[in-house]
C-alpha cells in the first residue's frame, strides 16, 4: 500500500514520517515514534487507554488515522512531565492519592484529566466523574482517581493564584 | 539516622516498613507513560502473528486454503493444525488435566476458536491475511446449555470418545468431564430429611470474564545462535509457563527464559497457557525471528479464560429458631469446549468446598459435575481464589433464602450461625481448617457503622410509601459476611501440573546497606515492589526506599508459582519474611563479632543489634552489611544474602462484612448505590493505602459482575457480549464511593500474620450487591433471581411481581 507523508507536533517536537493512509494514530505514536505511553485496550473507543490530546481536545487515538492528525499538535502523557523531568501536578497527585494500580489506563486517564481541568478548572466531584467517564479502569474503582483529580485542580489553581 | 538521638519509633518510621501507607515506587514510571508492557516491546525484524478464528460454535473444518494469504506481500507463514501435528503441538495440555487444540484439528468447539495462525511483517498485513485465509466449515448441532449437553447424543469431544475415565475420575456421559464429591452425603441427606425447616434454591452464577484492560499477548524470540528462547508475555505465573513450554516443546528448560514485564491487570485471565503463546513460539523457531502476538479485545472476551458459569442447586436445613443443621449443594459446572480450569490438581472445582462460609454448619455435602459445552474454555478465578466467589455467593444467597423461609432478619440469622472466635482453629464439615477469625466482632461493627436498625425502619417506611403510591423507588439492604480461603497452598495438597504451590524470595544485601530482592510472584498492579520492600524493611532494618524488588524474569528470580488466588502475600510474603530472618540471623553473628560479645548477648532493635543492657553499644544493619563484605569473620562465609522457598502449613482465611444500600427504580430497573460499607479482616496490614485501593477496585469489579457484566451466548453459540459496548465495565459515573473499615485478626501460622486481601472485595462484593437487589423486592415475594441484575432484568423482576400495576 502506498504511503503518505505526515507531519505533526508531538509533545512540542516536530515529527514527520511515512504512513499508510489506514494507519491509526495510536500505532504511529507507539510503533513509529516509540511513544508508548498511550495504550491499546479495546480498539473501539470505549476504554480510553489510548487517549491523547489533539489541538486542545481529548481524542481516542485508536480510532483516528494518523492522516487526520496531520499538522496537528498532539500531547501524550509523556508531554505532561515538567521541563526538569519531574512529574507534572496531575501525575504527582495520581501518585500521592494512589490513583493507579497496574498503570495501563493511567496515561489515558492523566491525559484526559489534563484536558478536563483545562475545560473546567474548578470541577465538582460529579463533574469529574462525568468528565472521566470515557476512560475505563479495572483496578482502582475510580475513587482515588477522582480524589487525585480534585487535588490536582486545587493545586493547579493555587499555582495559578500564586503566579498572578 | 543511626545516632542515638532518635527514638526507636522514629527509626522505625524512617524504614517505611510494615503498617505504613508508603507511596508506590511503581508510580513514577507509570504516571509518565514509562511502563514496559508486552506490546511496548519492539525488536529488530519482529513479525506479527494473528489468528483466523471460527465464526461457528460447533463445526467440522473441511478445508483450510492458505494460498491467497500466502500470496500477499509481507506474509511469512500461515500455520494450521497440520503444520503443528508433526511437532506434536497441534494440541496442548490444559491446567486441568485435559488437552486443548492449539489450532483446529478437524473441528471447532466454540466461536472464536483458533483455526490458523498467520505470521506477517506487520500487524496490518497480518490482519489482511487473516481475511484471505479460506476455511470451509460444516456446521454441527450446538450445545450451550450444560443440562442439555448431559442428555444430548451430540458428541462434542470426539477425541475422548470411549474414554470413561477422565483426569478426575469416571465420566458418566460423553459430554461429562468429572464428578467431584466432598463431605458426608448420607449424613447430610439424613439431616435434610429430618429437619424442621429446609430451604431449597437454584443459584446461578453466570459466565463472565476478568477482562483486564491489557489483553493477553507475548513476544517469542528464538536466538538460533545460542539456542535460547526468550518468551516475553502477560504471564501471571512466569515460572510455570517456562516449565510448561519446556515440557510441550521439548526445549531444555535452561534454554528458555520467560519474562513477564509490567502487566496491565490480570484478575486470573493471564494464568493459563493459550494457543497464541504456542503458535508464537513455533513461529519464532521456524522463522528465526521474534514474533509478537497481541489479542484484540474481542478475541480476549471470546477465547481466553472466562470465569464462573456455575449452576448451584442448594438445600439448607435449620431448626425453627434458625440454627443451621446441614448444607447440601450440587453444582453443574459449564467448562466450555475444553477443561482448561485453573485449579490445583486435586481440586477440579477449586475451593468450592469453602461453601459453608462463615457459619458453623455441622454436616455438609458438595458435588460438582463438570460439563463440556460449545463455549470458550477457561474457568479461571476472576479476582478470587479458585471458585471461592462462587462458593461465597452460593452460601450468602442460601442464607437469605433461609431467612425468607424462616421469616427472620438475615443479619440475625447470620449472627446466630457464625463460627465463634473461640472455635478457631475451626474444622469445617467440608474439610478445611480455618486459621483464625472473629466474625461476631466484625459483624457488630459493620451493622453499627451503617446504622442497620434505622435502615430497616427506613426500608419498612419505604414499602409503606410505595404501597401508598408516594414513591416508585425501593430500598435494598444487601448483607454479606464472607470467608475466603487463599494462599494456595500447602504442597502436600496443592499443585498445578505437578508443581507444588510454594513460593519464594531471594534477598541480597549490598555492601553499602541497600538491597535487591527477587520473588517467584509477579505484580499486575498490586504494588509488590512497594509492599514486599516494606516487609523486608521491618524484618532487617534497612529502609524500604533502599530495597529494589524484581519479579517476572525466570533467569534471575527464584522459582515460584506466581500471582493469583491472593497467594502473593500469604506465600511469597511469608518467603520474604523468612529470607529476611535468615539474613538477620547471620547479621546477629556478625554484629556479635564486631561488638566482641557472644551471639546471644546482642538483641535486635529496629535497625540494629545492640549489646543487651548496653544499648549505646550497637552495630546498625548498614554497618553489618559492610562488614559482611570486608571483614574476615571466623566461621562465617563472606556476603549477606538468603533465599527462602516457603511451603505454607495451611491456607489463610481472610473474612469481611460488606453492606450495600441500594435504591431501585421499579419502573426503569435503574439502581443507585447509596452506601457501600466494606469491612475487611486480612490479618496483619502491610500497607493500608494499598489495601484500601485493592478493596475499591475489587468491589467495583463485583459491582460490574453483579449488576450487568456477562459473557452471554445465543442458542447458536454466538458470543453476544464480545466488545466493551456490550460487556459491562462500570465507568467513574456509575461507580459509587466506598467506605472501608477493618478489624485485625492475624493468621497464627503466617510469619507476619498477613492473610491477603486482593480478592476479598470481589468475593464479598458480589453477594452484597445481589442481596441488595433481592432484599429490595423481598417484601413483595421475591426469593431468587439470577444475576446479572441489569436494568432490564430488574425491570422484569418488578414486572413479574406485579409492581407495574
Amino acid at each position: 500500500m502506498s504511503k503518505m507523508h505526515v507531519k505533526l507536533n508531538v509533545n512540542g517536537r516536530e515529527v514527520e514520517g511515512l504512513a499508510e493512509p489506514r494507519m491509526l494514530l495510536i500505532h504511529f505514536l507507539r510503533e513509529n515514534l516509540r511513544i508508548t505511553g498511550p495504550h491499546i485496550g479495546c480498539e473501539t473507543s470505549h476504554c480510553g487507554a489510548c487517549t491523547v490530546d489533539i489541538d486542545g481536545k481529548s481524542v481516542k487515538s485508536c480510532t483516528v488515522f494518523v492522516a487526520q492528525a496531520n499538522g496537528a499538535e498532539v500531547t501524550t502523557v509523556e508531554g505532561l512531565v515538567n521541563d526538569d523531568g519531574s512529574l507534572g501536578v496531575i501525575q504527582e497527585m495520581f501518585r500521592e492519592h494512589h490513583g493507579l494500580q497496574c498503570g495501563f489506563c493511567t496515561p489515558g486517564m492523566i491525559t484526559r484529566a489534563h484536558r478536563l481541568l483545562q475545560e473546567n478548572p474548578t470541577p465538582t466531584e460529579e463533574e469529574v466523574r462525568f468528565g472521566m467517564a470515557g476512560n475505563l479502569c479495572r483496578c482502582t474503582g475510580y475513587q482515588n482517581i477522582v480524589k487525585a483529580i480534585m487535588a490536582s485542580a486545587d493545586m493547579l489553581n493555587a499555582q495559578k493564584e500564586a503566579a498572578e | 539516622m543511626n545516632d542515638q538521638s532518635m527514638t526507636p519509633e522514629e527509626r522505625a518510621a524512617n524504614l517505611k516498613g510494615m503498617g505504613c501507607s508508603r507511596k508506590r515506587v511503581e508510580d513514577v514510571r507509570f504516571t509518565q507513560g514509562k511502563g514496559n508492557y508486552v506490546d511496548d516491546i519492539k525488536m529488530d525484524g519482529m513479525l506479527f502473528g494473528d489468528f483466523v478464528r471460527s465464526p461457528y460454535a460447533h463445526a467440522r473444518v473441511v478445508s483450510v486454503n492458505k494460498e491467497a494469504a500466502l500470496a500477499l506481500p509481507g506474509v511469512v507463514a500461515v500455520l494450521t493444525a497440520e503444520d503443528l501435528a508433526p511437532l506434536g503441538l497441534h494440541w496442548m495440555p490444559t491446567l486441568a488435566g485435559d488437552k486443548q487444540m492449539v489450532l483446529a484439528d478437524g473441528k471447532v468447539l466454540f466461536q472464536g476458536q483458533e483455526v490458523a495462525y498467520v505470521v506477517a511483517e506487520d500487524r496490518y498485513i497480518a490482519a489482511d491475511a487473516v481475511d484471505l485465509v479460506e476455511v470451509e466449515y460444516e456446521e454441527l448441532p450446538v450445545l450451550t446449555d450444560p443440562f442439555e449437553a448431559l442428555k444430548s447424543d451430540v458428541v462434542l469431544r470426539e477425541d475422548l470418545e470411549g474414554q470413561t475415565e477422565g483426569a478426575h475420575g469416571p465420566r458418566k456421559h460423553h459430554n461429562h468431564i468429572f464428578t467431584w464429591e466432598v463431605g458426608d452425603k448420607d449424613g447430610t441427606e439424613a439431616v435434610l430429611g429430618g429437619a424442621e425447616v429446609v430451604a431449597e434454591e437454584m443459584v446461578y452464577y453466570h459466565r463472565t470474564h476478568p477482562c483486564p484492560l491489557e489483553t493477553c499477548g507475548c513476544v517469542a524470540s528464538m536466538d538460533k545462535v545460542t539456542g535460547k528462547l526468550t518468551l516475553y508475555g502477560t504471564f501471571q505465573a512466569p515460572h510455570a509457563i517456562r516449565t510448561v513450554v519446556s515440557l510441550i516443546s521439548g526445549l531444555a528448560e535452561h534454554n528458555i527464559r520467560v519474562i513477564s514485564p509490567d502487566i496491565g491487570g490480570g484478575f486470573g485471565n493471564k494464568v493459563g497457557a493459550y494457543p497464541g503463546y504456542v503458535c508464537s513460539v513455533v513461529a519464532s523457531i521456524v522463522t528465526g525471528k521474534p514474533v509478537k502476538w497481541i489479542e484484540d479485545r474481542m478475541e480476549n472476551l471470546m477465547s481466553t479464560a472466562f470465569a464462573r458459569d456455575y449452576w448451584m442447586h442448594g438445600k439448607i436445613a435449620a431448626t425453627k429458631e434458625g440454627k443451621i443443621t446441614g448444607l447440601w449443594c450440587h453444582t453443574t459446572a459449564d467448562h466450555g469446549g475444553f477443561d482448561a480450569c485453573a485449579d490445583p490438581t486435586k481440586f477440579p472445582a477449586g475451593f468450592m468446598n469453602i461453601c459453608t462460609g462463615s457459619y458453623d454448619i455441622p454436616t455438609a455435602y458438595l458435588a460438582v459435575d463438570g460439563v463440556y459445552t460449545n463455549k470458550a474454555p477457561g474457568g479461571v478465578a476472576y479476582r478470587c481464589s479458585f471458585r471461592v466467589t462462587e462458593a461465597a455467593y452460593f452460601i450468602e444467597r442460601m442464607i437469605e433464602v433461609l431467612a425468607i423461609k424462616l421469616n427472620m432478619d438475615a443479619a440475625e440469622l447470620r449472627r446466630i450461625n457464625f463460627i465463634r472466635a473461640d472455635q478457631f482453629p475451626y474444622q469445617s464439615a467440608l474439610g478445611w481448617e480455618y486459621d483464625s477469625g472473629d466474625y461476631h466482632t466484625a459483624w457488630d461493627k459493620a451493622l453499627k457503622a451503617v446504622g442497620y436498625e434505622d435502615l430497616r425502619k427506613e426500608q419498612a417506611q419505604r414499602v409503606e410509601d410505595f404501597k401508598a403510591g408516594k414513591t416508585r423507588k425501593l430500598l435494598g439492604i444487601g448483607l454479606t459476611h464472607f470467608t475466603e480461603i487463599v494462599g494456595a497452598g500447602p504442597v502436600k495438597n496443592c499443585d498445578i501440573l505437578g508443581l507444588g504451590m510454594f513460593d519464594s524470595c531471594e534477598i541480597r544485601i549490598h555492601p553499602t546497606g541497600s538491597a535487591i530482592a527477587r520473588l517467584g510472584t509477579i505484580s499486575q498492579g498490586q504494588g509488590h515492589a512497594t509492599t514486599f520492600a516494606q516487609i523486608i524493611a521491618s524484618e532487617i532494618g534497612l529502609p524500604a526506599d533502599d530495597i529494589t524488588l524484581e519479579e517476572g524474569d525466570t533467569d534471575t528470580a527464584p522459582y515460584g508459582l506466581g500471582t493469583y488466588g491472593s497467594r502473593s502475600t500469604p506465600v511469597a510474603g511469608a518467603a520474604t519474611a523468612m529470607a529476611a530472618r535468615k539474613i538477620r540471623a547471620k547479621a546477629q553473628m556478625i554484629a556479635a563479632y564486631l561488638l566482641e560479645v557472644h551471639d546471644d548477648d546482642v538483641e535486635w532493635d529496629v535497625d540494629r543489634f545492640a549489646v543487651k543492657g548496653a544499648p549505646e553499644r550497637f552495630k546498625t544493619m548498614k554497618e553489618i552489611a559492610f562488614a559482611a563484605y570486608n571483614q574476615a569473620i571466623p566461621g562465617l562465609e563472606p556476603g549477606l544474602e538468603a533465599v527462602s522457598y516457603y511451603d505454607p502449613p495451611n491456607m489463610t482465611y481472610p473474612f469481611g462484612a460488606y453492606i450495600c444500600v441500594m435504591e431501585i427504580d421499579v419502573d426503569t430497573g435503574e439502581w443507585e448505590i447509596r452506601q457501600f460499607y466494606a469491612l475487611d479482616d486480612c490479618g496483619t496490614r502491610i500497607n493500608p493505602m494499598i489495601i484500601e485501593g485493592q478493596v475499591h477496585g475489587g468491589v467495583t469489579e463485583a459491582l460490574a459482575i453483579a449488576m450487568g457484566q456477562e459473557i452471554a451466548y445465543d442458542e447458536m453459540g454466538n458470543v453476544k457480549t464480545g466488545t466493551l459496548m456490550d460487556f459491562f465495565i462500570p465507568t467513574a459515573w456509575e461507580t459509587p464511593n466506598y467506605t472501608t473499615d477493618h478489624t485485625v485478626t492475624p493468621s497464627p501460622h503466617h510469619p507476619i500474620g498477613a492473610k491477603g486481601v486482593g480478592e476479598s472485595p470481589n468475593v464479598g462484593g458480589v453477594p452484597a450487591f445481589s442481596n441488595a437487589v433481592h432484599d429490595a423486592f423481598r417484601p413483595f415475594g421475591l426469593v431468587q433471581s439470577h444475576m446479572p441484575h441489569d436494568h432490564w432484568r430488574i425491570w422484569k423482576i418488578a414486572n413479574g411481581l406485579g409492581l407495574h400495576g
